[in-house]
């Protein structure tokens, strides 16, 4: 195997996912990356780019279609196998847990492999972490609004300031045991039901 | 394991809880499926109550591909899953990607796929060979090889046909159909794997041209006006197996308890679905978004295997187009692994040999599956592997326990007969098979 630089195809339809993935490969001085978003003519893209790693993501039905390729069709010149290392068991397992596979063609020095399995890995769960503070980000948002709403709807039907119609709000949730944009939440639909 | 640990908290003591000691609360059982409808009997063993029944809290847990579903059952993201009969025989022989050793103790049922070829080729078919559009699945195998032998006469280019996986009932299937009618799948046509909700489309935009798949594909591709249905699994081969409930045997060992437990909860859940009378409520519960989410019409239909073949409006009628639980419906026949295996060396998948005849059977569990609903109203077959393709129609069975047990009729679509102990004159029986793929098998085995 000569040391020329390894031919990379990502596979995955989220665009975000793929540039943060093509962005760490970079930076580990991977230069020859091509990314697939759309999986129509897969196989022939992939026949004609002739890649050293596939990677794709786990979402993505069309990995199906690359088990076959790999290891029946004829289309492809060289075999290719999963993952690095079969005996390598501890980092395929990460890669299933961060949503990812990686195909890599028969005969690559593991040296050579691994890293980039590793960057792969922990792009993909950089990239959950950051959509699970995304959409914490935006119900913490949600729930301000809705505090806005009923703190608005106090101050207007009981004559309340700002202050004491959060103070109410905070009250009545510690009074019943529940979250306060739940109170806020129900205050909210009361007022509708009341066509305030 | 798990449910161990459980029972040794819950009960409080510092002392190690006794194993065999009932666990208190319900087990967690994940359980990984693809949206198909021979995913009927654990979609119903969760929604109706019969996995709680037997104390058992059954996750499902929806997927997107096979490759996905070995993965996630190999490494423990899964206790359990829906997955293709041939897939725990490939992992028993060390073929394919990550193949971890995984076991079937039941089936999920027979029948459900079908072969759909693209209305321009059926309508080519007609005109070659004269079709009325009501002839056999094998009339309809001739017809195709005529259009086949016309193309290549023809300098067109070879028909491109799909399924789901490598290690695929579809696969098998689609291949033995043209195998049957002297057309040979790998130099006559070129096949490949399509995504189960791509195949549709891929037909529209003639990317292929015909696929083998399980329902509710085939009648999709037909009322989009696309597809053109020429075989069921029922014409191929009635009796076999098409999904298995699948699991680590380390697991299994581990939690025997609990795997007898979800048996006799999908043995219910099958009872359940094979009765007439509650195949609407079942449609109902598959076109959910969460499980199936196809249209109700069609899935009803498909259920009482009242079907449109043809976008011009023939249907056909097939009884067993879905058979959930009667004539030992579930039973993991070690034959049918063997047989599984058989396809997998004419195709050039692994090669044949004595200590692989042993290793394929042993990725079905007739054992657990008897232990587990012993003393049940569910008849058994007294053997574990029986002749394949000898039965003309209903016959009475040996049994042991329950009602009396009446197999179906079981042909090949080529009237063939698989004897567990002559595999290789077999395989070597049929004039097209594919030389072993030598990149295809793994230095291990």
């Amino acid at each position: 195997m000569s040391q020329a630089p390894l031919r990379i195809a990502v596979i995955d339809e989220n665009q975000v996912r793929a540039a943060i993935l093509e962005d760490g490969l970079r930076a580990a001085g991977l230069t020859d990356i091509t990314i697939i978003r759309e999986t129509q003519s897969l196989l022939r893209r992939l026949v004609a780019l002739d890649p050293d790693v596939v990677i794709i993501d786990l979402e993505n039905p069309s990995r199906d279609v690359l088990e076959q390729m790999f290891h029946v069709s004829r289309m492809v010149s060289r075999p290719v196998a999963m993952f690095v290392d079969r005996s390598d068991t501890s980092s395929i397992e990460a890669a299933i847990e961060a949503g990812v596979s990686a195909y890599i063609v028969d005969g690559l020095r593991k040296e050579r492999v691994k890293p980039i399995l590793d960057m792969t890995i922990s792009r993909f769960n950089a990239f959950s972490k950051l959509q699970r503070e995304l959409s914490e980000a935006r119900s913490a948002l949600e729930e301000r609004k809705i505090v806005e709403r009923a703190k608005g709807i106090l101050m207007k039907s009981r004559n309340l300031s700002e202050e004491d119609a959060y103070r109410l709000l905070r009250q009545s949730a510690m009074n019943e045991k529940k979250k306060l944009v739940e109170i806020a939440q129900s205050v909210v639909t009361a007022a509708s039901l009341f066509g305030k | 394991m798990d449910s161990v640990t459980t029972s040794g908290i819950e009960s409080g003591g510092t002392e190690p809880a006794p194993v065999l000691q009932r666990a208190p609360g319900p087990r967690h059982v994940r359980a990984g499926f693809i949206p198909l409808v021979d995913a009927s009997v654990l979609i119903v063993a969760a929604e109706l109550g019969f996995a709680r029944r037997e104390g058992i809290e059954l996750d499902l847990v929806k997927d997107v591909s096979w490759s996905n579903i070995r993965d996630r059952l190999t490494f423990r993201q899964f206790d359990v899953a829906h997955m293709l009969s041939p897939m725990p025989v490939a992992a028993a022989l060390g073929i394919g990607s990550n193949p971890h050793p995984l076991i079937a103790p039941m089936s999920l049922g027979l029948g459900g796929n079908a072969i759909t070829l693209s209305v321009a080729l059926y309508r080519q078919m007609q005109r070659s060979a004269g079709l009325s559009g009501t002839e056999s699945a094998m009339e309809n195998a001739f017809a195709l090889r005529k259009v086949v032998e016309e193309r290549r006469a023809n300098g067109e280019p070879m028909l491109t046909f799909a399924m789901t996986y490598p290690f695929s009932s579809h696969n098998y299937e689609f291949r033995y159909w043209m195998g049957a009618a002297g057309i040979h799948p790998d130099q006559d046509v070129r096949m490949v794997v399509v995504p189960p909700p791509l195949t549709a489309d891929a037909l529209a935009a003639g990317a292929i041209d015909g696929f083998c798949v399980g329902a509710p594909w085939n009648m999709l591709g037909v009322e989009a006006g696309v597809g053109r249905i020429v075989a069921t699994k029922a014409d191929l081969w009635a009796a076999s197996p098409e999904k298995v409930i699948g699991m680590r045997p380390e697991w299994a060992e581990a939690n025997l308890e609990t795997v007898h437990r979800l048996i006799v909860a999908l043995d219910a859940a099958a009872r359940w679905c094979d009765t007439p009378g509650n195949r609407d409520a079942l449609a109902e519960i598959l076109a959910r978004p969460a499980y199936i989410g196809a249209p109700l019409s069609i899935l009803k239909r498909l259920l009482t295997g009242e079907f449109m073949v043809d976008p011009s409006g023939v249907s056909r009628s097939v009884p067993d187009y879905f058979v959930f639980h009667h004539g030992a419906a579930n039973f993991p026949w070690r034959s049918q692994a063997l047989w599984i295996y058989s396809q997998m060396v004419r195709w050039g998948q692994v090669r044949f040999d004595e200590r692989f005849v042993d290793l394929s059977a042993s990725a079905f569990r007739p054992d657990i599956y008897r232990e587990a609903l012993a003393g049940t109203d569910t008849a058994m077959p007294v053997a574990d592997s029986r002749i394949e393709g000898a039965s003309d129609g209903p016959l009475v069975v040996p049994s042991l326990g329950g009602s009396a047990l009446t197999v179906g009729a079981d042909r090949f679509c080529d009237g063939r007969v698989f004897r567990p102990d002559a595999i290789e004159a077999y395989i070597d029986g049929f004039e097209i098979s594919t030389p072993l793929r030598h990149s295809f098998e793994d230095g291990t085995v």
